[in-house]
């Protein structure tokens, strides 16, 4: 009974370590930058949910709505101010240097959310934070279950784009042979540009949910950059759903341990994960390529 | 017209081309001949923007090229089918072929290029769901040509279209081609299987060591020794195949 509790908490979180995981195989996928600073990106969505509900009073699931675009329009900043330089340079160079503007971008974004909300935990807590559905002994959060559906519902639409659309065609095309895809007329650079925005607004989006159900505070973003860099790898590259699916795998893997092990190991399961894919599966369960 | 005048291309220190200076008038067919090492891809890369000239100018229809991004050369109606085809192997023969047509001017006319496409290679139209990964060798080299035509070229550039297909592929490509130049388009071909291509082409230029060492009507070079030694092959030499 416990494990199966533990199981449905896990299944929850997971949808979240999808979505987030989904943003950051989205930039490193299309533009070969490995953008460490992802977790201090969702870290601002969820600070922004805290902030639309604390001072207006707007709920969380509302101001996805303007987390979405805001944190898309920060992210053609960012690509504009620091990542169309890491771009440039040759695909081996393009990692290191992402890496030495992710953590310096880190810093920045960590401090800054110190100055401007304090160190201190935050939720976000609505009138129905604390709504469940009871099957037998079983509760299930009303909120976290919400949240995974929309985090489903927000990559069947990105998915959609990137399928049917000539632009999200275009960043398929560009994570695939970028040379080739200059070779069709497409410009990469707007294409880089565009694919890191939506990775940003994923992460924002990841962001708000995460401070509905769990808590935020300026130190969350190490975490959530490990764990969407778990999933990446245990689902590989280009698939979104195959990123769902590693999310939902990655949470369901800690709540066994929790129950099996004890909560302390909840954090080295996802890593041991991380080593055995590496070592056994490099290109992840869902990758089509090494 | 495409003019290339006295282009210079070099990977960091080494430079790959000196000085080559060519033309395509508008609906000949050229081939361009050479052995390994000598620039020849290189040259194509350079007039579809890949590459930047060092020195030298590309023209096309009087437009500069080899000052423009890729993307606004394939916009100009130049288009390159890069050596290894370079197809999106993860995406379906139809993604491929629609994003061949990506361009402003090439989007207008995408329906009626993709029945076109489908005209002259059927073979696609059957594996439109599949992905373009799982072709055969000979299926991806149409497929990449008929990407290129999506866009509508007025030139095609064509780096090696029959490396690794069986002859009888081949033969059927080539004849496409030559039909391609029937339609008016204009052609500058690099092959290695120098006797197809130079039945083929009207003009022929060798390349060495990146320079321009020899130019000739197609017929002419067939018959040359020295073109006849170096890349037909001893067997070449006694008049047979």
């Amino acid at each position: 009974m416990i494990l199966t509790q533990q199981l449905i908490l896990g299944l929850l979180v997971g949808g979240l370590y999808g979505l987030a995981a989904a943003g950051l195989s989205l930039t490193f996928g299309v533009l070969r930058v490995l953008n460490v600073a992802h977790g201090e990106l969702l870290m601002l969505g969820g600070y922004g949910a805290f902030w639309l509900f604390t001072l207006w009073g707007i709920d969380p699931f509302v101001s996805l709505l303007a987390i979405g675009p805001a944190m898309f329009v920060l992210g053609l900043l960012l690509y504009w101010a620091l990542f169309q330089f890491v771009v440039k340079a040759h695909e081996e160079v393009r990692i290191k240097n992402s890496l030495l503007i992710g953590f310096g971008l880190t810093l920045v974004l960590h401090n800054l959310a110190i100055r401007l909300w304090t160190a201190d935990e935050r939720a976000v807590t609505t009138a129905y934070a604390g709504a469940v559905a009871r099957i037998g002994a079983l509760a299930i959060p009303l909120v976290r279950l919400t949240s995974l559906v929309l985090a489903f519902a927000i990559l069947a639409v990105l998915h959609l784009f990137l399928t049917r659309a000539r632009w999200g065609r275009a960043i398929r095309a560009t994570a695939e042979d970028w040379e080739a895809a200059t070779l069709m007329g497409i410009p990469v650079g707007k294409t880089y540009l565009l694919a890191f925005a939506l990775g940003t607004a994923l992460a924002g989006i990841a962001g708000g949910l995460v401070s509905v159900s769990y808590s935020i505070s300026p130190s969350i973003g190490l975490e959530w950059t490990l764990k969407a860099l778990i999933v990446v790898v245990l689902a590989g590259l280009g698939s979104l759903f195959g990123c769902f699916a590693g999310g939902i795998l990655l949470g369901l893997a800690e709540a066994t341990s929790v129950v099996f092990l004890g909560g302390p190991y909840r954090e080295v399961v996802g890593l041991v994960l991380f080593l055995v894919i590496l070592v056994v599966r490099p290109q992840g369960l869902f990758g089509g390529r090494a | 017209m495409l003019e290339v005048e006295n282009l210079e291309v070099s990977y960091g220190a080494l430079a790959a081309l000196h000085g080559v200076s060519l033309t395509v008038g508008p609906g000949e067919i050229v081939a361009l001949v050479g052995p390994n090492g000598a620039g020849k891809s290189t040259l194509l890369k350079a007039i579809a923007g890949l590459m930047a000239a060092r020195r030298g100018t590309i023209r096309w229809e009087a437009k500069r090229l080899d000052t423009q991004p890729p993307e606004r050369i394939v916009e100009c109606g130049v288009a390159l089918v890069p050596e290894g085809r370079r197809l999106f192997a993860r995406m379906t023969v139809r993604e491929n072929l629609e994003l061949g047509a990506f361009t402003q001017r090439a989007q207008k006319e995408r329906r009626e290029q993709m029945d076109r496409v489908y005209t002259i290679f059927p073979r696609l139209r059957e594996r439109e769901q599949q992905p373009a990964g799982l072709l055969s060798g000979g299926e991806q080299q149409m497929l990449a040509l008929g990407r290129a035509l999506m866009g509508v070229p007025r030139l095609l550039l064509l780096d090696e279209p029959s490396l690794g297909l069986a002859p009888r592929v081949v033969e059927s490509i080539f004849s496409i081609l030559g039909e391609l130049h029937r339609d008016g388009m204009s052609l500058l071909i690099v092959e290695q299987s120098v006797h197809a291509v130079l039945a083929l082409a009207q003009r022929a230029y060798i390349l060495e060591g990146g320079k321009i060492v020899g130019e000739g009507d197609g017929q002419s070079l067939l018959k040359d020794d020295h073109v006849r030694s170096a890349y037909l092959g001893p067997l070449a030499r006694g008049g047979s195949t």
